[in-house]
């Protein structure tokens, strides 16, 4: 099975790369962007298990390493 | 006292953290191996600066999976102390031994700078040697040191006083134009609620002798001698493994 795993900034934590980024398409005429926000993306691949036991563990790897409570949000998507 | 400073791959200010503690300071100071777990009895560990495992993912986030992070965390738990520098307060944070986060300075540039620093607090083992308000100066050199935390933790810190250390400028206001990174209320270090771990983002161990950078850093490190040897926070005896 095929983990992806998408990591972005908390809503309300400061994202200065974010905001550069939005300045720099601004800048190059693309003022309709807002709300830019740079993230993660991390693809896995699980061995065995079931859908269901994948997605528990996947969840655990991303509460207890791939992504930080405290600054990220994280949701997955499995595919077989 | 003796000391044990932790070399992960990619620590960078080990040995400088060595050299003030050996030869400024005259302590017992022993060189710590990641994949270790031996903390050969000190009483203080610390964490240096550096970019331990490349900061891949994010900054501390892999040095806190080491071996010798879960003697590091059962020493703390039990009271020791524990101090971390940069990265190593980027580990702590990681580690879940002291609340919040450290991310990318606002201006997204490494910043390596002398800054002002305001002393908040004087009762802790890691201040006890300054006079709170006083004004020191000791270098910061970091990419990621905007400190954060949800406001509920930041108002326990404020609360508790365990903000140690705030940015300033000259006249000791805490300004936005005196904080280098974003950091949330200036701060540049914590202490736990317990007192014995803290975490700064300056770099006390390049501010420890007069011809290069000053000596403002020196009575961080005296403190904590001055705390051990006082007595006044000793660590709960180790637990057997297995009891």
């Amino acid at each position: 099975m095929r983990a992806r795993v998408f990591i972005t900034p908390k809503k309300g934590v400061l994202d200065p790369q974010g905001k550069a980024v939005e300045r720099s398409l601004h800048a190059l005429g693309f003022a309709e962007a807002h709300d830019v926000h740079l993230g993660k993306y991390i693809e896995l691949s699980i061995e065995g298990g079931d859908r269901a036991q994948a997605e528990r563990r996947t969840d655990e790897m991303c509460r207890r390493l791939l992504a930080n409570g405290v600054i990220e949000d994280y949701r997955f998507e499995l595919q077989d | 006292m003796r000391w044990g400073v932790v070399t992960f791959p990619g620590s960078n200010d080990d040995h400088d953290a060595l050299y003030a503690l050996d030869h400024v300071l005259g302590q017992d100071a022993v060189s710590l191996w990641h994949k270790e777990r031996d903390l050969k009895g000190v009483d203080c560990v610390l964490l240096p600066g550096g970019f331990s495992y490349g900061d891949y993912l994010r900054c501390g986030a892999m040095a806190r999976f080491s071996p010798i992070m879960e003697s590091v965390v059962e020493l703390a738990r039990r009271g020791g102390f524990v101090w971390g520098v940069c990265n190593g307060f980027q580990v702590l944070c990681e580690a879940g031994l002291l609340p919040g986060a450290l991310i990318r300075n606002r201006s997204l540039q490494f910043i390596c700078t002398p800054v002002q620093l305001r002393v908040e607090e004087t009762e802790t083992p890691f201040t006890n040697q300054y006079t709170r308000g006083e004004i020191i100066s000791i270098p910061i050199k970091h990419g990621e040191g905007c400190y954060i935390a949800d406001p509920v933790t930041l108002e326990q810190l404020e609360e508790n006083r365990q903000v140690v250390l705030r940015y300033v400028d000259s006249s000791g206001r805490a300004t936005p134009e005196a904080n280098p990174n974003g950091a949330l209320n200036n701060i540049a270090g914590i202490v736990n609620a317990q007192r014995n771990v803290f975490g700064l983002m300056p770099h006390p161990e390049h501010a420890v002798e007069k011809l290069v950078g000053g000596e403002g850093g020196l009575r961080l490190f005296q403190s904590l001698i001055t705390a051990h040897a006082d007595g006044t926070h000793r660590p709960a005896a180790a637990v057997a493994p297995g009891h």
